[in-house]
């Protein structure tokens, strides 16, 4: 146990289970972004997802949109220790997207609109864990939560769900992105508490 | 490592404004840190219950000791007891510093932009107090919003630099109430008011924007839409839901 303040009480809500270790719940949604929010309209939005030997898989919103649609309700968890449980969301799941796709690689790099980039490793993409989500709570995603899609894995912390999402390279190496190389964790994993590098 | 919990000693507490206290923490082998950069804060309750908080450096120019500024937010879990319990000689855990991107280092050249939004003038402060210290000559300019001329932090401070720094530029704007004899009456922060009072875009100042989300949410579109890239605004949002009042 830590150091003890005799005078903090705090407001208890560890007792839940769907709480990582060090997160409290709130019931907001805050945003969290390095800078400005880019505006893309879905006329001009792309996701792409390229391999080692140079193939590029690409579609469009209109193509997008007629894949397969999920429902997803999951928490999240945000490393400056906000979560948010039950929240609902629609989009593609990434075993979709990968279908067609063939590498060897173990990693991936996510690549945002406005330049943002996270790495993830393939594995945490695929089996139903990763998605490219467009609705929020029944709402098109809003622009500050990174509309008109963003990428959502749930099972790190948030900043690999990677707003304004245009596509995944894939990668041979796990190459640090964004955060990742401003002093936060490679994988981010919030039940391991895997905040900063 | 920065990762770590370490143990902090309480070295100074000053109430700041009403509601806000500056608390000097000495950190053993702390070794320094980068202007802009933030600390994680641990509480633990006597039956092991914890609380953490982020909160950012206030000043760089210090070895073993950091100075943070904290804000009471009426209903807070943990603000409150930063503000009113804790006490010189009480220790409490601390992460970090940590962060590498909304930081001011004193080999960067560009003219900067500060904005700040009440509270947010926190890592700020510790930018002008790197880039005074050192021989920069670079153009700093400061914006602070704030509700009320006794919502300032570190006025005197502000108000002395402001007067002899050849290389700092403050503006306040006021949006509930201002001092007696200011030219403007109190309003909501305008884009227009906003544009008037900062670097324009043909100085292409690097751009730190902090404060609450909402405030730094619509300072950075508006600086966007005036033409300002958006790849030269950094932001640091504390969380809420305030807005531009
Ligand atoms: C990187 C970073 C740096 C920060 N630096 C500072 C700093 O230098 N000084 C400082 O005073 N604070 C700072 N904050 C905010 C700080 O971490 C806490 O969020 C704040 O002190 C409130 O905590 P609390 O436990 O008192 O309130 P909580 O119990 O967490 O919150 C109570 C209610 O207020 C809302 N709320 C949470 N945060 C805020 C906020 N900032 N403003 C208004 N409403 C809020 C919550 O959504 C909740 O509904 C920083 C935050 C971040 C992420």
């Amino acid at each position: 146990m830590g150091i003890i303040s005799s005078g903090f009480h705090g407001r208890r809500q560890t007792g839940n289970p769907a709480l990582p270790p060090g997160q409290y719940e709130t019931a907001s949604f805050p945003v969290l972004t390095a800078g400005p929010a880019p505006r893309i309209p879905t006329d001009e939005w792309e996701f792409f997802i390229s391999t080692e030997s140079g193939q590029r898989h690409a579609w469009s919103w209109d193509t997008f949109m007629a894949l397969p649609q999920m429902d997803i309700h999951t928490d999240i968890h945000c490393v400056t220790s906000w979560s948010k449980l039950g929240t609902t969301w629609r989009g593609v799941s990434l075993d979709t997207l990968f279908e067609d796709v063939e590498t060897n690689c173990r990693f991936t790099m996510a690549h945002s609109y406005g330049g943002y980039t996270t790495n993830v490793p393939l594995p945490d993409l695929l089996g139903g864990r990763a998605w490219v989500a467009w609705e929020f709570d029944g709402e098109p995603l809003e622009r500050a939560h990174g509309g008109p899609a963003r990428l959502l894995v749930p099972h790190l912390y948030f900043w690999k769900s990677a707003k304004w999402i245009n596509g995944i390279e894939l990668t041979q190496d796990d190459v640090p992105g964004f955060w990742e190389s401003n002093g936060y964790h490679i994988h981010g994993d919030p039940w391991r508490e895997e905040r900063y590098s | 490592m920065s990762t770590l919990w370490r143990v902090a000693d309480v070295v100074s507490s000053i109430p700041e404004t009403e509601t806000a206290r500056t608390i000097g923490l000495r950190v053993n082998g702390l070794n320094g840190n980068l202007a802009g950069q933030h600390i994680d804060i641990r509480l633990t309750a006597d039956d092991g219950y914890t609380a953490v908080r982020s909160y950012s450096v206030s000043r760089a120019d210090m070895e073993e000791t950091l100075e943070i500024t904290v804000d009471e937010l009426a209903n807070g879990e943990v603000s409150p007891y930063l503000v009113r319990e804790l006490a010189v000689g009480d220790q409490l855990e601390i992460r970090g510093p940590v962060g590498g991107w909304f930081v001011w280092k004193p080999t960067d050249t560009n003219p900067v932009q500060l904005i700040a939004g009440g509270s947010g003038i926190v890592p700020l402060m510790s930018m002008i107090r790197a880039h005074h210290a050192s021989e920069n000559p670079a153009q700093f300019r400061l914006l602070y919003s704030l509700k009320s001329p006794e919502a300032g932090f570190y006025r005197e401070e502000l108000q002395t630099l402001g007067q002899e720094s050849r290389k700092l530029t403050i503006d306040y704007v006021y949006t509930r109430k201002a001092p007696e004899g200011w030219p403007n009456t109190p309003q909501r922060l305008t884009a227009e008011t906003l544009l008037a009072n900062i670097l324009p875009t043909d100085a292409v100042p690097d751009i730190f924007i902090c404060g609450q989300t909402v405030f730094v949410e619509t300072v950075a579109e508006w600086l966007v839409q005036a033409g300002y890239p958006a790849a030269s605004i950094k932001t640091e949002r504390f969380g809420g839901t305030g807005g531009t009042r």
